[in-house]
């Protein structure tokens, strides 16, 4: 379970959140919304300990998640920017990053991950010759193989095409399904079936 | 542990695409050191003398340009945040790849060094001494190069102010890498030299790695 309080968030001299409270238990979903530059990303990269909060703390199972290795052992982040290596293929990539997660990914198991993404056929291309879209793709399919219970992702689903996006709608039920937590910001219109799904609203 | 080894697996496959970054830090060095006996005459003593000194400062500077791409490429493609992220220490993997850093710019140079010591008439023991004190200073440029690299991560003009922040904590490495060549020519002995370079290793080892990790968690957010 992530709980947060009375979490505040300075950008420079800018107060860009205050006062965000949150509780995600298992099976639940949060979508943050809100217009470009509101804080969603910044809300999302201080619960993974990227940005250290103003003010406020943030829990993971009752424990404060600063430093904590059970709680980066949990989670799954997602940010912009894709997080793979142009000079790697898509499987080095993916099973480099899950190593470095600490988690061990076997070929085979790495290679009927990309089938499910649909990248069959480009498992040993360079990752610099795909499009944005099949990159996205590529760091997308750690979320098959991994077996973490939160996941924080940051616009996940932008450069995919509808089959992709119908593909991630559909993990992303099962993983709330199984248990699994779900912090999510998006533009696209997404409806995801969940027992709990809650939503924050930023205003500038 | 295993993180170690997958970071240094990761960086040594980039460092083997990227052959060309190791040849430019390379070659700097060579045509950086063998522009000083054209520059200054064949005068066999004077060579002698400034030897081991343009070596080493040469060293300094190659070793400096390769900072750049220690961890910028990995900051701009988001694979540094994954990395701040990993459940084990942050440090361990600034070792890691701190390591590999050294291995595709450090190494090289140590072992062309000898032979950029003919031109200057060293004689064969001043050039094991300058290997024996490359060997072992090197290592140290990259450690503290590595503070200043993830201090300046994100920064415009990052390259310059690296510089700025990183050759002044380079001076020591200078002074006892260059000076144990010459204490060995004039018959002193290189051994205090060399103990001094290992004693600074030891120290850089243990007290960089955690200092490059504190900068980068800083720069990051």
């Amino acid at each position: 379970m992530l709980e947060a309080t009375r979490l505040e968030c300075m950008r420079g001299d800018r107060l860009l959140f205050s006062g965000v409270d949150l509780r995600i238990e298992p099976g639940g979903l949060l979508h943050v919304r809100g217009p470009n530059g509101s804080g969603k990303s910044s809300l999302l990269r201080m619960l993974c300990g990227l940005v250290l909060p103003e003010a406020g703390e943030i829990l993971w199972n009752g424990k404060p998640t600063r430093n904590s290795e059970d709680y980066h052992r949990s989670l799954t982040y997602m940010g912009h920017s894709n997080g793979i290596k142009e000079e790697l293929s898509g499987l080095e990539n993916l099973r480099i990053n899950c190593g470095l997660a600490g988690f061990e990914v076997g070929e085979e198991e790495a290679l009927s991950a990309f089938e499910r993404m649909g990248l069959e056929g480009r498992e040993h291309l360079p990752a610099k010759v795909l499009s944005q879209g099949q990159r996205r793709r590529v760091m997308l399919a750690r979320l098959l193989v991994a077996e973490t219970p939160l996941w924080i992702l940051d616009e996940p689903l932008v450069a995919l095409d509808t089959d992709a996006i119908g593909l991630m709608r559909s993990l992303f039920e099962l993983h709330l399904e199984k248990g699994g937590m779900m912090i999510l910001t998006t533009h696209q219109e997404l409806e995801i079936a969940a027992r709990n799904a809650q939503e924050i609203r930023f205003s500038t | 542990m295993s993180i170690l080894v997958w970071v240094l697996r990761r960086d040594m496959m980039l460092a083997m695409r990227r052959k060309s970054d190791v040849l430019t830090t390379l070659f700097f060095f060579v045509i950086m050191v063998s522009l000083f006996p054209l520059g200054v005459g064949p005068e066999r003593e004077l060579l002698k003398a400034i030897g081991p000194g343009v070596v080493w400062v040469a060293a300094l500077l190659a070793s400096m340009l390769s900072l750049g791409r220690l961890f910028s490429a990995d900051y701009s493609d988001g694979t540094l945040e994954q990395m701040l992220l990993c459940p084990e220490s942050l440090s361990l993997i600034v070792l890691g790849k701190t390591f590999v850093h050294w291995m595709t710019s450090g190494l090289p140079l140590v072992l062309m060094a000898p032979l950029l010591g003919l031109q200057f008439g060293l004689s064969g023991q001043a050039l094991w001494v300058l290997l024996a004190s490359l060997l072992l200073g090197t290592p140290v440029l990259s450690l503290v190069g590595a503070i200043g690299a993830s201090l300046t991560l994100g920064l415009r003009g990052g390259g310059v102010l690296v510089s700025l922040l990183v050759l002044p904590l380079y001076i020591p490495v200078l002074i006892f890498g260059a000076g144990a060549v010459d204490a060995s020519t004039s018959g002193l002995g290189a051994e205090g030299h060399l103990s001094v370079l290992g004693a600074l290793l030891v120290l850089a080892l243990l007290a960089t790695p955690k200092a490059s990790a504190a900068a980068l968690r800083i720069s990051l957010e």
